[in-house]
């Protein structure tokens, strides 16, 4: 993917994270006591179908705006995981 | 007249025995893999990969709360527990997972960091943040820790109800017999679930917390799913049971109404971000491969949520329709009402009658319990190691056989200590709902530092001051709010009342410290060049 377009997918997921952030607040369900399914309150099955959104959106987060250039950078300097001794002294 | 009474089945406490034995197991195969290094017994050598880490990190996110507490909080409040509760998690905690916890690793990878506070310490140039952080984190897993020793020994206690008459007896005050006689003493319970986490992290170190918090995960999933399925036949079927509870006085259940105000329901989004300041939880992150071992977490974690937690909020709301119709038989409190915590519990041992099925799930509960509670010991030991005697003494005077032995030492005097103030509040009743209400504010205590954390990953301008200010003012806040909940008078009728206008304490907290970090880092001075570069250098060529 080139940088402009994980740029715009950067801007869409985030974008989405915050609609999703906002329709958490689901006060139309908020009385309704109706079942899903014959037996799932709709506010309920309203908040699991939420989750499975969340994934699906985190989903194409790791996807579509994975912060590739991290894990060179964390090898930069320590290449042993096991050492300790790069450490920044302060 | 003395009453006799029959002794209750042995088999559940044998499953819970076996399950326990099963973790000491683990601990000793784990520990043969452990390769002497400090490295290896603080973050399992940077080495795990994304199965066990979405394991580990959700065992470590759940608390036994996630069974029983939410089975107890949909039978007293209905199904906006849910939503109030897990469905913010799930979006809430993988965003912190994305945006915090990966370039967090990077940062720990690259510069070798075991520990939060040498994180901060060198991303503000500031020692004194160091250990006013060690202080104010340590403060906060205190209380967190005593939660889980004291409800593991309630748990067990609560279990093993009826199971030795003859040895463990407890009396009324008019004689009679308590309902929770011939039970494990509190105090047995609880060093019996101290000793088990112990002998695993103490030779297992982190790499021991990982494989239990994944055979933990696996074991109150697995349970909490088997419990549901067999609940909800003997309701006489999903349908049925919910057609039941609309029936039923208790019908408001299938709904929020005025169970659960709408300003609370909001900023309840603002409790999840305390995994962003979790030690035990930074530690975890630590321990990942590479970035990619994120990604199963990230995705994963939000439904893993909806699989604990839906089956724990239908049982907890068809429970309040079946007692509200004399169905069920609850425990009350000193004021009357039905203890909300035996729910789960009850709904078992009255619709269910399986001994097999309460063996399972109270080993269920106990690995939620445990699932955290070894991370929060291993990590106050790496805290104590890294941040205090490492760093007083200085970071070549130990070899890293001897950082491993201090940290058991550490970790031994942790869980010594910890039981200890455990079996003194469990002394009295009073004193042991203190420490869950100071449990519950914890939570608000690490989300209350979440901007300093998102400042030092994505605010090149914050400074050491601001930093420093934010942590104060953040500390503050909570001892006010605190104070103002737990000790001082409140007005006749709202001596439960948590809330301020409606809102989540934290809201207020978490604004404080926001603000006092973003004005006192524009009024002073900005962190040298070369500091800052340190850190920043993962954004470049990202997404830009």
């Amino acid at each position: 993917m080139t940088p402009a377009r994980r740029s715009t997918a950067w801007w869409v997921i985030w974008t989405l994270a915050a609609v999703l952030f906002v329709l958490h607040h689901d006060f139309w369900f908020w009385d309704d006591r109706t079942l899903v399914l014959g037996f799932l309150p709709v506010g309920l099955a309203y908040h699991v179908a939420y989750s499975v959104a969340a994934a699906l959106l985190w989903l194409a987060a790791v996807r579509f705006a994975w912060p590739h250039h991290i894990e060179e950078w964390a090898d930069g300097t320590t290449s042993d995981p096991n050492a300790t001794s790069a450490r920044i002294k302060a | 007249m003395m009453l006799t009474i029959a002794q209750a089945s042995l088999v559940p406490l044998w499953i819970i025995v076996g399950y326990l034995a099963l973790l000491l197991g683990l601990g000793v195969v784990s520990s043969r893999f452990f390769k002497g290094t400090a490295a290896d017994y603080f973050v399992v050598s940077r080495s795990v990969g994304s199965f066990l880490l979405l394991m580990s990190v959700f065992g470590t996110t759940m608390t036994g709360f996630a069974l029983v507490g939410s089975t107890g909080e949909s039978f007293a409040k209905g199904i906006g527990v849910y939503g109030l509760m897990a469905s913010w998690s799930g979006l809430v905690h993988s965003a912190v997972f994305f945006l915090i916890g990966i370039r967090l690793w990077a940062v720990g990878k690259r510069y070798g960091y075991l520990t939060q506070c040498e994180y901060f310490r060198d991303r503000f140039d500031s020692p004194a943040l160091g250990y006013i952080l060690f202080s104010i984190l340590v403060l906060l897993l205190i209380p967190y820790l005593l939660v889980g020793v004291i409800a593991s020994g309630r748990f067990l206690q609560a279990t093993t109800a009826g199971m030795f008459p003859d040895t463990f007896v407890m009396t009324l005050p008019n004689g009679n017999p308590h309902p929770l006689t011939g039970s494990l003493p509190l105090w047995l319970g609880s060093l019996v679930v101290c000793l088990v986490v112990l002998g695993y992290v103490f030779f297992g170190g982190l790499r021991g917390a990982v494989w239990a918090n994944t055979f933990q995960t696996i074991v109150f999933m697995t349970t909490g799913v088997i419990a549901f399925y067999l609940i909800a036949q003997k309701f006489g079927g999903l349908q049925a049971a919910s057609a039941k509870l609309l029936e039923s006085t208790s019908a408001e259940r299938a709904a929020r109404g005025s169970q659960i105000g709408q300003a609370q329901f909001f900023t309840y989004c603002f409790v999840p971000l305390s995994v962003g300041m979790f030690p035990h939880l930074f530690q975890h992150w630590l321990t990942a491969r590479s970035a990619r071992s994120f990604r199963l977490t990230v995705v994963a974690h939000p439904v893993f949520i909806a699989i604990v937690w839906t089956p724990c909020i239908l049982i907890g709301m068809w429970a309040a329709g079946l007692f509200a119709d004399g169905g069920l038989r609850l425990p009350k409190n000193p004021d009357g009402t039905p203890i909300s915590n035996a729910v789960l519990g009850a709904v078992i041992n009255q619709l269910v009658h399986s001994n097999v099925l309460s063996g399972l799930v109270g080993a269920g509960v106990l690995a939620a319990i445990m699932s955290s509670l070894d991370s929060q010991f291993m990590c106050i030991g790496t805290m104590f190691t890294n941040d205090i005697v490492v760093r007083t003494c200085g970071h070549d005077r130990f070899s890293d056989r001897q950082k491993v032995w201090i940290s058991r030492v550490f970790i031994l005097a942790i869980v010594g200590v910890t039981y200890g103030l455990a079996v003194y509040m469990m002394g009295d009743d009073r004193r042991s709902q203190s420490v869950f209400a100071l449990g519950v504010w914890c939570f608000s205590g690490f989300a209350a530092l979440f901007p300093l954390v998102f400042a030092a990953v994505y605010w090149k301008r914050a400074t050491r001051a601001g930093a420093l200010a934010s942590v104060l003012v953040a500390a503050a806040v909570w001892a006010v709010l605190f104070y103002r909940d737990i000790f001082a008078e409140k007005p006749p009728g709202s001596e439960d009342e948590k809330l301020i206008l409606g809102m989540m304490p934290v809201t207020f907290i978490f604004a404080a410290s926001a603000l006092t970090i973003i004005l006192v880092s524009l009024i002073t001075r900005p962190l040298p060049e070369a500091t800052v570069r340190r850190f920043f250098d993962p954004d470049a060529g990202d997404r830009r």
